[in-house]
């Protein structure tokens, strides 16, 4: 075996590199594709209306909690496991954070971390059946989903729960603006883009050099300039639209913390190892000393914690906590997990793919909303393009030759 | 010639890479039981599989003959339909099916419109119960009787396909004493009966006890069939290991020092069937640089000791103490078990030992995560330094670690499941069938890493069917037979016909 990275690539290998690079990233990064195919399209049939920076703030902040669910939700999957109860689970958080920020007049902040605690609790509850008893997650969450509807109407007493603190409600609608003064495009908004790029260059930067340190192959010079060049392009874009309206919705500031730690903990941590370990061969993962159980266990307190924080943004949202809040977001929040490319079998899946599952059903919903296309069809359209999703990466993979 | 029911004339059968039967010849005579020998892996149930029709017609060379004419399977049911039944190893019963149910499945009693005729079913099933002396009710669930009375089952459904040649595979491996006297009883009557067996059996007293004729296959060929007369044990166990054992395995100079692992009274229960002792009262050790070896016939418990001492991965009701280098340790868990130095190579590398779906430089870091980690947070780059340093030093055939597990050949994967454990850094390494699957070549280097491993002063325990395999590496060797350690042979004074004496050696409980 001659290594790679010694060899002198003459101009023509070095092309054909670049290109097998390009091709590679293109069959990796498909839903993104899909993605940007889908954004098109609406523009199109849309006639602008949704790229509109109103519309691209709306996109952000009605889909924020099937995102934050999507997050929690591929790493069940990974892990081989499902969640069903999330949409009931979030409606129970919603209803239980107006106990306690409106009937109880709790200040929000105590609200809502003690909601978030609950939530974890309820987790707990579910990943202990699960892990423990050895139940399966189906059954666990579909009972969950009955259990925790069910509470969620008991703790609002056949009533809706309204006016929440305005604090609370900027979870769901607030926006970081105007704090350098009121300007037609906002400083603040364009500042925070600027140093997102920043950050992500410097970081795209800092991992090549580390990988060349270690004597890895890295893509071709050019090929890696001009996906940073396309990407920072798209952010600035994106934060011009933001800041052309009311600036940075808290709901995005909280799917970015949520996206940079998930990231990390699925990509880089002990703990995402394991998740990925036991998805793909659970035995094996066992015989190497992966605490099975504990992982289980813990990946649904987690789901429990993102459900709750999912319940409380849209809560806030409406400031309203019903009970037919959180209707079906368990579905959402799976397709997005299976659109974004994690496997059915566990194994696979990414943070990132979840997200950007979750921002094409949003964009479907959207844009076949502003075209007047009544909910009958959206919902037909939705179940297409999950099939498709699943049998394109099916078939993807038996190109492949296996798994 | 008529007095012959089968012939299999000049059988080969190639999968890609490997002559797995090669030019196989079988007469079984009407209205005798017929035994086949062999050690694992020698191609009995290939043959086998070519009777039944497992593989078609076409997918092999030579005739098979059966009733004096040509016959050519396409499929199980064919064979069936010529009254051949073939009784797997792992019994084909439906646990939640009944008796009745699982004895007409697929061949159900019709009655008006089609419809199953359930009284009428039901007592078929009685009567074909009473012919192989089963007292059950056939409304009973299969998972509500034992394996031996389930075995039964398996044959009173051959009955009712009217079989006139019934194979059985290895039938008396799970059941005991009892059981399989009551089995062997039942052969014989159905003989009385006109019905000619086949029977696969390691059992050396068992084969005595029922065959009329025996034949030995080695290699995928066959080396002799005895009769009756002429049966002994010395001659099936020679015809079945004589083999060329020269320039197979490195040379080995041993450097043995002090004990590094000793294990006493180790026990462990069956995890369903609690009251069975799978694994006896087993005492052992390993020093530094050496080279153990364990012996058995399937079903001797081999991989069930491995896997209850590393973690309690298998049984219940597990006792014994474990000692490493003096001092006790315990291992109840597979992290602890890693963490007191010890390593485990699973036997079945694709089912336990990989995860598939992921590349070389993840599955090796897989059980030392830790030591890439600061504060929860991998390393990823000094993982791949790491993974590539293994890639070289081991020869593992890929362009670079990023290349998933699940595309390297059996050697390749298993050279992937050795970095590892090596990488864990084990005082003690476990190997369960280190060679299974892979092929000589990389048997070779195998061999090689697990010598490099002996002479770097770790305690290297083998566990293998393939006597020579255990005879070219080891330093010394245990036998073990239906769950207890029945010798200890050092490897100047261990050949195979002694270690086979020791392996089918049963012991009174």
């Amino acid at each position: 075996m001659t290594d790679t990275s010694t060899k002198q690539p003459g101009a023509a290998s070095r092309a054909s590199s670049t290109l097998s690079h390009i091709v590679s990233d293109l069959g990796k990064n498909g839903i993104f594709i899909a993605l940007i195919a889908v954004v098109v399209l609406f523009s199109i049939l849309t006639q602008g209306i949704l790229l509109r920076p109103q519309n691209i703030s709306n996109l952000i902040v009605q889909n924020g909690y099937i995102l934050i669910l999507a997050i929690g939700m591929v790493m069940v999957i990974v892990a081989g496991h499902i969640d069903l109860s999330v949409g009931s689970v979030a409606a129970f958080i919603g209803a239980v954070s107006g106990v306690f920020a409106v009937k109880m007049g709790l200040p929000w902040w105590l609200a809502i971390i003690l909601s978030l605690a609950i939530g974890a609790l309820v987790g707990a509850w579910q990943g202990f059946w699960i892990a423990y008893i050895g139940i399966p997650a189906f059954i666990v969450t579909l009972a969950g989903m009955l259990i925790f509807r069910g509470l969620a109407l008991v703790v609002l007493g056949n009533a809706n729960i309204g006016s929440f603190p305005e604090q609370y409600r900027a979870l769901g609608n607030g926006f970081l603006t105007d704090v350098f003064g009121d300007f037609a495009i906002d400083p603040l908004t364009m500042g925070v883009g600027v140093l997102a790029v920043i950050g992500f260059v410097v970081q795209q930067v800092r991992t090549r050099r580390g990988r060349q340190s270690y004597g890895q192959d890295v893509e071709p010079m050019g090929w890696f300039v001009a996906k940073i060049v396309l990407l920072t392009a798209g952010v600035l874009a994106f934060a011009y639209a933001l800041a052309s309206f009311k600036g940075i919705p808290i709901t995005l500031i909280i799917l970015a913390v949520l996206v940079m730690v998930y990231g990390i903990v699925t990509n880089r941590s002990v703990f995402g190892r394991h998740i990925y370990a036991i998805g793909g061969n659970r035995h094996a993962a066992e015989l190497s000393g992966v605490k099975t159980r504990q992982v289980d266990f813990w990946i649904f307190v987690n789901m429990g914690f993102l459900a709750a924080l999912a319940g409380l943004v849209f809560t806030a949202r409406l400031n309203l906590a019903g009970p037919k809040a959180g209707d079906g977001f368990e579905l959402e929040a799976i397709s997005a997990a299976f659109i974004g490319g994690a496997a059915v079998q566990g194994g696979v899946g990414t943070i990132g793919g979840a997200i950007i599952g979750g921002l094409i059903i949003g964009v479907l919903n959207n844009g076949m909303s502003i075209l007047g296309i009544g909910i009958e069809w959206q919902q037909a359209v939705k179940g297409l393009v999950l099939l498709f999703a699943v049998a394109f990466d099916v078939f993807n993979k038996r190109r492949a030759g296996g798994a | 010639m008529t007095q012959n029911i089968l012939e299999m004339r000049s059988i080969t059968k190639t999968f890609p890479g490997v002559k797995a039967l090669s030019d196989v010849t079988l007469q079984v005579a009407r209205g005798e039981v017929h035994a086949i020998c062999g050690e694992n892996g020698a191609g009995k149930s290939t043959l086998m599989k070519v009777l039944s029709g497992v593989y078609p017609h076409g997918s092999y060379e030579g005739d098979i003959v059966f009733e004096n004419e040509v016959v050519e399977f396409k499929d199980i049911r064919d064979s069936e339909a010529k009254g051949i039944v073939i009784i797997h190893q792992e019994l084909a019963l439906s646990p939640y099916l009944s008796i009745a149910e699982n004895i007409f499945l697929n061949n159900e009693v019709k009655g008006r419109f089609g419809l199953i005729d359930w009284d009428k079913a039901n007592s078929e099933a009685a009567k074909l119960l009473a012919r192989v002396g089963l007292r059950e009710n056939p409304t009973t669930k299969i998972l509500d009787i034992g394996v031996g009375k389930q075995q039964l089952v398996e044959i009173a459904k051959a009955l009712s396909k009217r079989v006139k040649l019934l194979i059985l595979d290895e039938p008396t491996a799970a059941l005991n004493d009892e059981d399989s006297d009551h089995l062997l009883d039942l052969i014989l009557h159905l003989k009385e009966q006109g019905i000619t067996s086949i029977i696969i059996s390691h059992k050396l007293n068992e084969i005595k006890k029922i065959a009329d004729s025996v034949t030995i296959i080695r290699d995928g060929k066959t080396i002799e069939t005895i009769a009756k007369t002429d049966v002994t044990e010395e001659r099936i166990i020679k015809d079945m290991v004589g083999r060329d054992l020269e320039h197979r395995y490195p040379d080995h100079t041993p450097h043995i020092g002090e004990e590094i692992l000793r294990v006493e009274d180790w026990t462990a229960h069956h995890p369903q069937d609690v009251n069975r002792v799978v694994v006896d009262k087993v005492n052992l050790n390993v020093r530094r640089g050496e080279i153990v070896g364990i012996a058995g016939l399937m079903g001797a418990g081999r991989t069930e000791f491995a896997m209850s001492l590393f973690g309690r991965s298998y049984g219940t009701r597990i006792s014994g103490r474990v000692f490493k280098a003096g001092e006790e340790i315990h291992t109840r868990t597979v992290d602890e078990a890693i963490r007191n130095g010890l390593a485990y190579a699973t036997e079945d590398r694709k089912q336990y030992g990989l995860n598939l779906i992921e590349d070389i430089k993840r599955n090796i870091s897989m059980a030392s995560l830790s030591k890439l980690a600061t504060g929860g947070l991998v390393n990823d780059n000094e993982e791949y330094k790491v993974a590539n340093e293994y890639r070289k030093s081991l020869n593992i055939k890929a362009p670079n670690v990023l290349v998933k597990t699940g595309k390297l050949s059996g050697g390749n994967q298993q050279k992937v499941v050795l970095s590892k454990w090596i990488y864990s850094d084990p005082d003690v390494l476990i190997l369960d069938e280190p060679t299974r699957g892979i092929d000589v070549g990389a048997k070779y280097e195998i061999y090689t890493i697990i010598n490099r491993l002996a002479a770097e002063g770790k305690g290297i325990i083998v566990i293998s069917s393939e006597l020579p395999e255990l005879l070219g590496i080891c330093d010394r060797i245990y036998a073990l037979s239906e769950g207890r350690i029945t010798g200890e042979l050092p490897i100047e004074e261990a050949n195979p016909e002694a270690l086979l004496k020791l392996m089918t050696m049963e012991t009174p409980r």
